[in-house]
């Protein structure tokens, strides 16, 4: 059975959200999805440009009226 | 009340010495008891490591006895912990002793996991422990020119190391008359050349400057030493002829084994820095081992520990906590062998790194010294 996972990156300048969703990707397994929360503004680009280049899977990005980011990643390999 | 720290590095002595000058009276009394365990009788500045690399220091300079930077009433057992009872509120250690708390403060630290990648441990030089900084010089010394890689496992601890090790080593190549025979290749896991968004807008126009060559969004994800080949998750390969790491780390195998935390890092409140879940009440944990979104760094470990010390001398005194943690960090980042600057950043405000210049570099020399006082919870 898939996994899913929330990594609350909220408020973090370093290591930052893309390499906490580095690290937390390295710990699931195929099909796992993680939610990924974010108040950086980059995270909306950095995030997904990462994805795509490792083969991974976006399913979808989202801001909520709080201004925190919500990233959906499947892992793909 | 029973206070138990595990662990004698940064987070647990800063806190059990800190913590042991506020109540020293309950101490005196018996109404507090303190003690900690720890892994080693030897209390080791591991920031330090950094200039073994470079041939600056030696590594009996970064070392003094535990025992001889606590406070007196702190009893300190070198007996390391074994199993955590968490719901019974003990511990048992390697010797078979059982160790009660009111409270238990755990601030274990984290390790290097090179053999996470394969083909670093056996290829590859990294600053991350006293043997291998001096395998690290060693190499560096017998250097005669090409190319040098710095590759950049996650999570790590020091998050200025990638930086840091790249400009020591130009100057140290500098010096030795190899500039024209080397070139520096520098790769980063994300997509600039550093996490914080305004080092890396400071740095990477420094490397450009003095020719040293990056890569972004590169995770290391094996290394072929005979082709002399890193490669990369992202698909590149880069060659190299030597090879310095930033080895990715997990927490402490004894937080893994006892399900306080997948791979070592226990889940924690950013704010009141307790445990999440139902035992969390009496847990506090500091330092490296924290799964929280920020640096691992020595700085980070220290202004936790004050937040809680003063919180459990509070709870003590008054019956309740009275600080949050904020997300503080202060890193030095030298720049070179003469210059450094420093970034400041909590979990709202980013940092804004100076350029580089020779005060902040002597301040950082100094610290280095003044270390020992930090430990002892004076500065
Ligand atoms: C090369 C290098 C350069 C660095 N540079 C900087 C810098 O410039 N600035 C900065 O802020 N930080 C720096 N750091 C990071 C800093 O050293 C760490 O973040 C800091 O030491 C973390 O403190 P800690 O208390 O979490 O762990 P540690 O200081 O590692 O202490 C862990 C303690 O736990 C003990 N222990 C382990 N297992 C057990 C057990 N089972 N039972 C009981 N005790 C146990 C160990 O013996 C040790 O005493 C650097 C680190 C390195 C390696």
């Amino acid at each position: 059975m898939s996994e899913r996972r929330i990594v609350d990156a909220r408020g973090s300048f370093c290591p930052g959200p893309l390499m906490e969703l580095i690290v937390a990707m390295k710990q699931m397994q195929v099909g796992d999805t993680l939610e990924l929360l974010s108040t950086d503004v980059g995270s909306a680009k950095d995030v997904p440009e990462w994805v795509r280049k490792v083969g991974h899977e976006m399913e979808g990005t989202e801001q909520d009226p709080q201004g925190t980011w919500h990233l959906h990643v499947r892992k793909k390999k | 009340m029973r206070v138990l720290v595990v662990g004698g590095g940064m987070g647990g002595t800063i806190f059990a010495n800190n913590l042991a000058r506020r109540v020293a009276s309950e101490l005196k009394s018996g109404k507090v008891r303190l003690t900690m365990l720890s892994a080693s009788d030897k209390h080791i500045y591991q920031p330090g490591w950094l200039y073994v690399a470079m041939g600056r220091m030696t590594p009996d300079e970064l070392e003094r006895e535990q025992a001889s930077l606590l406070e007196p009433g702190i009893a300190f057992h070198v007996d390391p912990v074994e199993t955590f009872h968490l719901a019974e509120n003990h511990v048992t250690t390697k010797s078979g002793k059982v160790h009660g708390y009111d409270m238990l403060v755990i601030s274990t630290g984290s390790r290097p996991t090179p053999q996470d990648v394969p083909g670093l441990t056996e290829n590859s030089v990294n600053c991350y422990s006293a043997e291998n900084a001096l395998q690290y010089f060693e190499r560096l010394n017998t250097f005669k020119g090409g190319r040098i890689v710095i590759a950049v496992g996650l999570p790590h601890k020091c998050p200025m190391i990638p930086l840091e090790v790249t400009f020591a080593m130009y100057d140290f190549v500098k010096d030795r008359g190899l500039l024209d025979k080397t070139e520096f290749y520098y790769t980063y896991p994300i997509g600039r050349v550093h996490s914080l968004e305004n080092v890396a807008k400071w740095a990477a126009p420094e490397f450009d400057r003095l020719g040293i060559r990056h890569e972004t969004l590169f995770n290391i994800k094996s290394v072929d030493g005979e082709k002399a080949v890193v490669h990369s998750e992202e698909g590149s390969e880069v060659k190299y002829d030597l090879l310095v790491a930033v080895p990715p780390h997990r927490g402490q195998e004894v937080i893994e084994k006892n399900g306080l935390g997948k791979n070592g890092w226990i889940p924690t409140d950013r704010y009141s820095l307790h445990m999440e879940g139902e035992h969390g009440k009496n847990v506090i944990v500091l330092g490296d081992t924290t799964n929280l979104p920020i640096s691992k760094a020595g700085s980070t470990t220290h202004f936790e520990a004050e937040v809680a010390a003063e919180n459990v001398a509070s709870v003590i005194k008054i019956g309740r906590s009275v600080r949050s943690y904020d997300g503080k960090v202060f890193c030095f980042i030298e720049a070179g062998k003469d210059r450094a600057t420093y970034a400041m950043f909590n979990y709202t405000t980013p940092p804004q790194p100076r350029a580089p210049n020779g005060a902040v570099h002597a301040f950082k020399m100094a610290y280095n010294k003044l270390y020992w006082a930090s430990a002892r919870g004076l500065l």
